[in-house]
C-alpha cells in the first residue's frame, strides 16, 4: 500500500429530491507517474490511482479512469441527481491492488 | 477603420499597467472567518506603505478561491499529517505534543506571536525553534530539520488553529537588536543583481516581474502551499529562494540570519491575519 493514502469526501447533509449536489472528493496520493528516475538513473515504479467511482444505492454515478498523467493527489469534484435518500458510496483503485473506501449519508427534505 | 483600432490597442495598452494590481476582494473561510488580508500599516513601516496587504490579494481567481475552503485547500493534507503527529508519541520520555499541551486548539494564537524571544534561552525563536525545544528537552526526542516535511507540516497545523488572529510580533524590548539585523538585511542589496527584498517587495509591488505579480511578501500565510512544488514551503526556504534569484550566497534555513529576517518580514504584516496553510503559485 501506498503511504500516507486518505480519501475524503465532502458532500452535503441533506438535499431536495431531484436536484443536482455538488460533490467534492480529494485523495491523498503520490501518484508516481512511472516516467521518473532516481539519482541511480533507475525508473521509479508507476503507482498511482487509477479508478474511481461513485455509487449511490447501489448504481453508478459515476466510473473515473485516471491516467499517470494526473498530478499527486488527485481531486475529482463532480454534480450528482439525489431522486432519494440514501448512500453515497466512493471507491478508489491503487496500482497495486488496494481498494480505499468512504461512504456518506443523505437525507432529502 | 483604422483610427477605431489604434483607440483600441491605446485603451489596451492603457490598462495593462494596472494589470498586475492587487485585487479588491474579501477573504472569507470556509464562509465564516473573515480574514484581514488589507490594513493600515504599522506604525514601524508607516514611512514606506500606507497600507499592508495580504500576497493572497495578488494572486489569480481560481488560486483565491482554493484558499476559502478547507476542502479545496490542498496545504490541508499537510495539515492533517502534522495534527497526527501533534498525538503521537515520539521520544524517550514516551510524551507526545498532545501529552502537555492537549488538544491542539490550545494552541490558537501562538503563531501570530513568532518569531518571539525567549527569556530563558537569551534569543528570539521562531515557532520551528521551539517546537524542536520541545522535542529534545521535554520528549528526548530527535530535532527536525528546519523547514523539513515533518516540521512544516506541524508548523502549518498550528498557524491553521491561529488563523484570522493578527499577527502581531513583538520588536522592541529583547527582541529589538534582531529585529533591527533584520531590517538592515531587508534593505541591504545582495548578489550579482544587487537587489534588496525592499526593491521588489516595497518599491514594486503590483508591478510583473517576468510572468508573475509582485506582491508586498508579506509572510502571514506561511506555510504555504505552492501550485508550482505541491508542498508546503516555509518562508525560511522562500527567503532562500529569493536570495538566490538575487544571485548571491545564501543563508541556511534556521539560520540566525533568516531568522532576523523573519521578525522584521513578520513585523512588517503586523494586523493581517495568520493565514497558513495559504495557497500561492
Amino acid at each position: 500500500m501506498a503511504s500516507g493514502v486518505k480519501p475524503r469526501v465532502k458532500v452535503p447533509k441533506k438535499a431536495t429530491a431531484g436536484d443536482s449536489i455538488t460533490i467534492k472528493t480529494l485523495i491523498s496520493h503520490k501518484m508516481e507517474s512511472g516516467q521518473r528516475k532516481d539519482k541511480e538513473g533507475n525508473v521509479i515504479p508507476r503507482s498511482i490511482i487509477n479508478r474511481f467511482t461513485c455509487e449511490f444505492n447501489g448504481e453508478n454515478v459515476v466510473d473515473v479512469t485516471l491516467e499517470p498523467a494526473i498530478s499527486t493527489n488527485p481531486y475529482l469534484e463532480f454534480e450528482a441527481m439525489v431522486p432519494e435518500a440514501g448512500e453515497f458510496k466512493f471507491t478508489w483503485y491503487d496500482d497495486d491492488g488496494s481498494v480505499y473506501e468512504e461512504t456518506k449519508e443523505i437525507t432529502v427534505g | 477603420m483604422r483610427i477605431l483600432t489604434g483607440a483600441v490597442m491605446a485603451a489596451l495598452l492603457s490598462t495593462s499597467g494596472a494589470f498586475a494590481d492587487p485585487v479588491d476582494d474579501n477573504l472569507v473561510l470556509n464562509e465564516e472567518t473573515e480574514m484581514v488580508v488589507r490594513t493600515a500599516a504599522p506604525d514601524h513601516v508607516s514611512e514606506a506603505l500606507d497600507e499592508v496587504m495580504s500576497g493572497w490579494l495578488f494572486r489569480g481567481t481560481e488560486t483565491r478561491a482554493m484558499q476559502m475552503d478547507d476542502f479545496d485547500n490542498p496545504g490541508m493534507i499537510f495539515v492533517e499529517q502534522g495534527m497526527d503527529t501533534w498525538s503521537k508519541v515520539d521520544g524517550s520520555e514516551g510524551k507526545s505534543c498532545a501529552s502537555c499541551h492537549n488538544d491542539i486548539d490550545s494552541m490558537a494564537g501562538v503563531k501570530a506571536t513568532y518569531p518571539k524571544w525567549n527569556e530563558a534561552a537569551g534569543e528570539v525563536r521562531t515557532l520551528q525553534m521551539q517546537v524542536n525545544d520541545c522535542r529534545t528537552e521535554r520528549m528526548g526526542a530527535e530535532a527536525w530539520k528546519y523547514d523539513s516535511g515533518t516540521a512544516i507540516n506541524m508548523e502549518a497545523a498550528l498557524a491553521s488553529v491561529s488563523r484570522g488572529v493578527p499577527v502581531n510580533v513583538a520588536i522592541d524590548g529583547p527582541a529589538q537588536s534582531t529585529w533591527e539585523k533584520g531590517k538592515e538585511m531587508y534593505y541591504t542589496r545582495t548578489g550579482q543583481l544587487e537587489l534588496s527584498c525592499a526593491n521588489c517587495h516595497e518599491d514594486s509591488y503590483g508591478m510583473m516581474i517576468r510572468a508573475d505579480h509582485l506582491s508586498q511578501g508579506q509572510i502571514n500565510g506561511f506555510p504555504v502551499y505552492r501550485l508550482k512544488n505541491t508542498k508546503l514551503n516555509g518562508s525560511h526556504s522562500r527567503f532562500k529562494g529569493c536570495i538566490r534569484d538575487t544571485r548571491a550566497e545564501t543563508y541556511s534555513p534556521g539560520s540566525p540570519e533568516f531568522v532576523a529576517l523573519e521578525l522584521y518580514v513578520a513585523s512588517r504584516g503586523n494586523g493581517l491575519s495568520v493565514e497558513g496553510p495559504s495557497v500561492r503559485n
